[in-house]
């Protein structure tokens, strides 16, 4: 404090603004029965590529779709429509990372009832995505193999953000000598217990567990529905 | 690089307080700062100075309190520091922590003002 000052003392967070978005969002998610899956990676660790592919199988069991964020194209969007789901780009321009509010005003047209499962693939970035909550229900983080066992190491915050680890790119784990068991242990160091999933988009090594993994947190996530229907068919066919 | 968004954000929010309660003259901002917020202390002064210019908060400082890593130890039972950001296990039994107390602060703690 210098002379002739005064404190008003507050406590407000900074991010107050997005988290008040982030919980109307969730809250408006939960309503219309839709779990949200985020994506979080440095650029290249293959979000694109597994969302395609998880959104080309989930398409033929469920509705799903998804929101891409990115710099500057529309790349992305492109690619992913190849799986026949809804899939709206949102460009950043020069913003290193999604907010509450770009994901608010990229789904006013959409109608969340008619969704079950809605995916949010953030900009390439392992630094700022992990202050802004977007309402999610399950962030996954992606490391692919290429990378380097010791990246949760540095980028403790954004592995400590997410609840779940994906390891992708396992199909070249052998040509780039990846050692499994430190990657593992280094989750583990910067995110005690955290769950790791290894896929493989080339050689679906690992997709079926990971596709199960989200069928299994949507259904727990709405257990009531879930069982009530289930107690219903039970019914019905005894 | 969100720094400079966040401090867009503390200039939002000193213009609100200084309308609301009507021509403060802020001379410095208080903030806790946690060591997992995401936000690097440096490009956040660097960033200050920008997106304080022509605003409430020109020529203003930016006072930054770290708040370091606290974890609960279910072993322990209590509140421990964490061994480093790269090892989130409790300090004095290292048994990998269950909770994070504290350490991701972003908070606007106090508007030091002019008497």
């Amino acid at each position: 404090m210098s002379p002739g000052t005064r404190m008003i003392e507050v406590r407000q967070n900074i991010l107050k603004q997005n988290d008040l978005t982030a919980r109307a969002l969730r809250q408006r998610f939960h309503q219309a029965g839709v779990f949200v899956v985020s994506l979080v990676s440095s650029p290249g660790a293959g979000k694109t590529a597994l969302l395609e592919k998880t959104l080309t199988v989930l398409r033929n069991q469920c509705r799903v779709a998804a929101l891409v964020g990115d710099l500057a194209t529309e790349n992305d969007a492109v690619r992913l429509a190849r799986s026949q789901a809804p899939v709206k780009q949102i460009t950043t321009g020069t913003l290193c990372h999604l907010d509450a509010a770009m994901v608010q005003s990229a789904l006013e047209v959409w109608t969340l009832d008619e969704l079950d499962f809605l995916f949010i693939e953030n900009v390439g970035n392992l630094v700022c995505p992990s202050c802004y909550d977007l309402g999610e229900d399950l962030r996954l983080v992606l490391l692919s193999v290429t990378e380097g066992e010791d990246k949760p190491l540095k980028y403790p915050t954004i592995f400590n953000s997410a609840d779940v680890a994906v390891i992708t790119k396992i199909d070249l784990a052998t040509a780039v000598e990846f050692d499994s068991a430190a990657a593992n242990r280094n989750i583990q160091a910067v995110r005690p217990g955290m769950t790791v999933l290894n896929v493989s988009v080339k050689s679906s090594e690992g997709m079926e567990e990971y596709l199960e993994f989200l069928r299994l947190h949507r259904a727990a996530f709405r257990p009531n529905s879930e069982a009530h229907r289930n107690a219903g068919s039970a019914t019905s066919s005894g | 690089m969100h720094e400079l968004s966040i401090a867009m954000g503390i200039v939002e929010m000193a213009e609100e307080e200084a309308e609301r309660r009507g021509g403060l003259h802020i001379v410095a901002v208080h903030l806790r700062l946690g060591q997992l917020s995401g936000v690097v202390k440096d490009a956040l002064l660097a960033s200050y100075q920008m997106a304080s210019e022509d605003t409430v908060l020109k020529g203003s400082r930016l006072v930054v309190q770290e708040v370091p890593v606290v974890l609960y130890c279910p072993q322990c039972d209590a509140q421990r520091p964490a061994s480093s950001l790269q090892w989130l296990c409790c300090s004095e039994c290292g048994n990998p922590a269950s909770e994070i107390v504290q350490g991701k602060e972003l908070v606007v703690v106090g508007w030091e003002v002019e008497q």
